[in-house]
């Protein structure tokens, strides 16, 4: 499937070669963010609101504090003041203020001699309560009557005369929408729900901060962005960035939800209220589940036109999402261009509000915002494909957005590859399996935007001809592994020559974290450059050793050759060569390059899968699935089908189990993995990939990156396997057994 | 609260230490004897990221106390290579097994337990398993793969051992 005028034929790229960090990581040596500890330190616990909505009346600490072994406290008010915007978001949910907005926010903090100590502390801090009324639910929060959580709340977007909840709108969109469903043979209209989850990284966050009382600090964190941490705690503690230096662990998991600050701060004030000493806090899973993440819940209702050959002719959306008590945080924005973006439709309208509700501020997760769009859209596709007896691939084929297709959002698609993950699933074996009774089969196309973003690598060549290559994008799945393949492949060396690390705030420019699919594309991209600097220096060393012209030499296969009308002068000179007597030629030798990398290139993918549901029990159980995703160019194919996988495998948890469950009281029913319960081993089958390689033109090795699409069509792919399987479509998330059962006797 | 003396075996190691009458024998691994590779997802044995085994039985270190430990033989993930790497841990970095890594060692502690019992399991039945132990990076398909190749490995070792 790869492209005839890209170069192909790499002797490292497109190889599975072992990774740089495995050996670290199944013998237990690698240190994560619990893992690091310092002499002297002291650890931390947080008192968290048991209220999902209350006025903070008073904080008395004098019980924890005459606790022998108690060395600090921090309230709200030992932070500065006079923050605003989004810096003030933060710093409100690092501690809350006046108000606790939701079951988990963070109220205190202490530090002690011991973790044991710690959790005694924060037991005996006294906090006054008065509760104050409350709203979970996405459509609750706009229903009359409702509360206003945090009056004046809306922004400039917001049409007079919506809720007090309404924190933002959006509205675009092209064509004759109203001609477009006149002109349908078949026009529907439902609503969609889907709940919160969680990303559910198996490490929980961990941190180790250090300030002194001159406001210099140090902290050892498990992030997806160091930078991020940095800017973000400097800014709600009112230090400078520069006077904090942020060194980031290996990382258990992120999937989007380690790219902010929740606790880490806290860290920081303990240190500094503690003479300096080091802190050390450490989140449990029920603080995970209650306070970090989650990712927004959604309501959406989803009108689609359809003739009978099934052209799609018009659609509409409109978006209710709430990313909890604070503005700004649920993914409206990335939501209601993802909606149609795999399809090529005359005319479209998206409208979207943004809904505050008492829940933990969400962040971002894995593709923010299409998978709900997916769900509410591809299901809708699924309905009329199923009602008007048309091919779910064929359809997409017919409307799918193609190379020169105006995006729905409004960009021209150039160099995609959605058409060929459907031609590839339709020609897969998965596709073709005869189903049994109860059994029903969901397809579904998604897309993420993929992202590049602000990026600074260096690479420094070895007095032995190896290569040291230096980057700021956390390697949370093998790209490390890809980054070294890619660096040995330009420069010519085996990748066992290459060594990838990933360095702290002081050592590089700003680099985003690793969010958006960006890691292997942007961090890549600029390591290609940094060789590709370093290269020309090399030339230029040898050059001056023959005597020649530096645009005489070129470069291959790990060594400088005098080319032109002096090729074959001179035997070619090595990297080692050059390296080992660089300090006489002009000093060390390296390269750097940084730069807000462009070209990124959209990702499209289709999903297949197979259920069987227990007409008993309305129990589902995937039988097959099956991943075809377009790369660009796979650097490492083991970890882009770990990608798949992964991504998978998340959203058939999304589709069948996982759910934030709020009771009457606005507390959260199912923060422990045995409650919100993520996909085990024998939940699932072997899931199927296809690597389609369509390569992306803005790089130099054609990739795009991977991690977030596979995400996005599982949530509808599997509500319409089960629609498939027992005629009852599921329109609200989770498709659990007791939601399906019900379904399923209502239909009889 | 006074703390309890603790003698026990980790790793085929003597060691002694004074626990917390609370406190888990996870956290005592990790914070008293510097063994960090045991790792703690939940604390409530739901995940399965501090596994090790205690006189031969898989447990979840989170749901046992340091001072249970005592007279007892414990093997953490640090034990598990010995010369070489365990087949397990060799053929997870080659099939890629692993993303972020940090359900990795509690993984492979409850393999290397599977393949100690049962040397020639079903994929179900490692699915069955592995099921207490949680991955979110995977979707557990490299994983599954993973065990079956070291378990073939090791079956070939033993019959060509014997």
């Amino acid at each position: 499937m790869a492209r005839d005028d890209v170069k192909t034929g790499y002797k490292y790229v497109g190889t599975r070669p072992n990774r740089p960090d495995g050996l670290d990581k199944v013998t237990g040596r690698a240190r994560y963010g619990a893992d690091f500890s310092l002499p002297g330190m002291l650890h931390a616990a947080v008192v968290r609101s048991p209220h999902a909505h209350a006025r903070i009346v008073k904080i008395d600490a004098s019980k924890a504090l005459a606790l022998e072994g108690v060395k600090a406290v921090v309230t709200r008010a030992d932070m500065p003041t006079g923050l605003e915007g989004e810096d003030l978001n933060l710093q409100d949910n690092t501690l809350a203020g006046d108000r606790a907005l939701y079951d988990g926010h963070a109220v205190a903090a202490v530090a002690a001699t011991s973790a044991l100590l710690a959790q005694d502390a924060a037991r005996l801090i006294e906090v006054t309560y008065e509760v104050l009324p409350h709203v979970t639910d996405v459509d609750a929060a706009m229903a009359p009557g409702a509360p206003v959580i945090r009056p004046g709340v809306a922004d400039y977007s917001v049409p007079e005369g919506m809720h007090g909840n309404v924190a933002r709108y959006m509205k675009f969109g092209h064509g004759d929408v109203e001609a477009g469903f006149a002109a349908a043979d078949v026009v529907r209209e439902h609503t969609y729900k889907t709940e919160a989850t969680h990303q559910g990284y198996i490490e929980p966050h961990a941190a180790v901060g250090q300030m002194g009382e001159d406001g210099r600090g140090e902290m050892w964190v498990c992030t997806q962005g160091h930078w991020y941490i940095r800017r973000m705690s400097a800014a709600v503690l009112g230090i400078e960035a520069a006077n904090l230096r942020v060194t980031p662990s290996e990382i258990g998991g992120g999937f989007g939800g380690k790219t902010t600050i929740f606790m880490e701060p806290l860290t920081l004030a303990l240190s500094k209220k503690a003479g300096g000493r080091p802190v050390k806090l450490v989140m449990s899973r029920s603080e995970v589940l209650r306070a970090t993440g989650p990712t927004a819940s959604a309501s959406m209702d989803v009108k689609i036109g359809m003739k009978k050959d099934g052209t799609i002719t018009a659609g509409q959306i409109f978006f209710r999402m709430q990313g909890g008590a604070f503005p700004g945080m649920s993914p409206i924005g990335e939501a209601l261009p993802c909606a149609f973006a795999c399809y090529d439709i005359p005319a479209l309208k998206h409208e979207a509000v943004e809904v505050i509700a008492n829940r933990p501020k969400a962040a971002a997760y894995r593709a923010p915002g299409s998978p709900m769009a997916a769900f509410a859209v591809e299901s809708m596709v699924d309905e009329l494909c199923r009602e008007l007896n048309l091919d779910p691939i064929e359809v997409r084929l017919k409307n799918g957005a193609r190379n020169g297709s105006k995006s729905s959002y409004g960009p021209v698609y150039t160099m995609i590859g959605l058409q060929e993950t459907l031609e590839a699933a339709k020609a897969h074996p998965n596709y073709k399996v005869k189903l049994g009774p109860n059994q029903g089969r969901g397809v579904a196309s998604g897309f993420w935007f993929n992202h590049g973003g602000e990026t600074s690598v260096s690479l420094a060549v070895g007095e032995d001809g190896t290569a040291t290559v230096m980057i700021g994008t956390p390697d949370i799945g093998g790209s490390r592994a890809s980054i070294g393949l890619m660096v040995a492949e330009t420069l010519g060396i085996p990748y066992e020559d290459v060594r990838v690390n990933v360095v702290e705030t002081g050592a590089l420019g700003v680099n985003e974290p690793t969010h958006g699919s960006r890691a292997t594309f942007a961090s890549g991209k600029a390591a290609v450059e940094a060789a590709n600097q370093a290269i020309k220096e090399m030339c230029k060393r040898a050059a001056a050793e023959w005597e020649i012209d530096a645009e005489a030499v070129e470069w291959k296969d790990g060594a400088a050759h005098p080319a032109g009308p002096n090729a074959g002068k001179f035997p070619p000179m090595t990297i080692g060569e050059i390296g080992s007597k660089m300090g006489g030629t002009g000093g060390p030798i390296s390269g750097h390059h940084e730069v807000t990398a462009g070209g990124y290139g959209a990702s499209f993918g289709t999903h297949v899968v197979d259920v069987e549901v227990d007409p008993e029990t309305g129990r589902t159980t995937v039988l097959r699935y099956l991943v075809v995703q377009d790369a660009g160019t796979a650097i490492h194919p083991a970890y882009v089908e770990g990608q798949y996988q992964g991504g998978a495998a998340q959203g058939i948890g999304w589709a069948l189990n996982e759910e934030y469950v709020y009771g009457a009281d606005g507390r959260l029913q199912n923060p422990v993995f045995l409650d919100y319960r993520i996909p085990v081993a024998s939940d699932l089958p072997m899931i199927d990939t296809v690597i389609v390689e369509v390569p992306n033109p803005g790089h130099p090795y054609g990739v795009r990156g991977v991690g977030e699409t596979g995400i996005t069509p599982p949530l509808p792919a599997i509500a319409s396997a089960i629609a498939g399987a027992t005629g009852a479509r599921i329109r609200s998330l989770p498709c659990s057994p007791p939601k399906v059962l019900a379904a399923i006797k209502a239909k009889r | 609260m006074s703390k309890i003396h603790v003698t026990t075996t980790v790793n085929g190691d003597p060691v002694e230490f004074l626990a917390d009458p609370r406190e888990t024998l996870l956290d005592a691994l990790r914070n008293q004897l510097d063994l960090t590779g045991t790792k703690e997802g939940c604390g409530t044995g739901d995940c399965g990221a501090c596994s090790v085994t205690v006189d031969g039985t898989l447990v979840c270190s989170c749901l046992m106390l340091a001072a249970e430990a005592n007279g007892k033989r414990v093997e953490t993930i640090e034990g598990m290579a010995k010369e070489e790497l365990h087949p397990l841990q060799r053929k997870f970095i080659e099939h890629a097994a692993l993303q972020c890594g940090f359900c990795t060692p509690g993984i492979l502690v409850a393999a290397k337990a599977l393949l100690e019992r049962n040397p020639d399991p079903t994929d179900t039945e490692v699915r069955y398993w592995l099921a207490g132990n949680l991955c979110r990076c995977t979707g557990y398909d490299k994983i599954v793969r993973a065990v079956q190749d070291a378990a073939a490995e090791m079956r070939q070792d033993h019959r060509g051992a014997a």
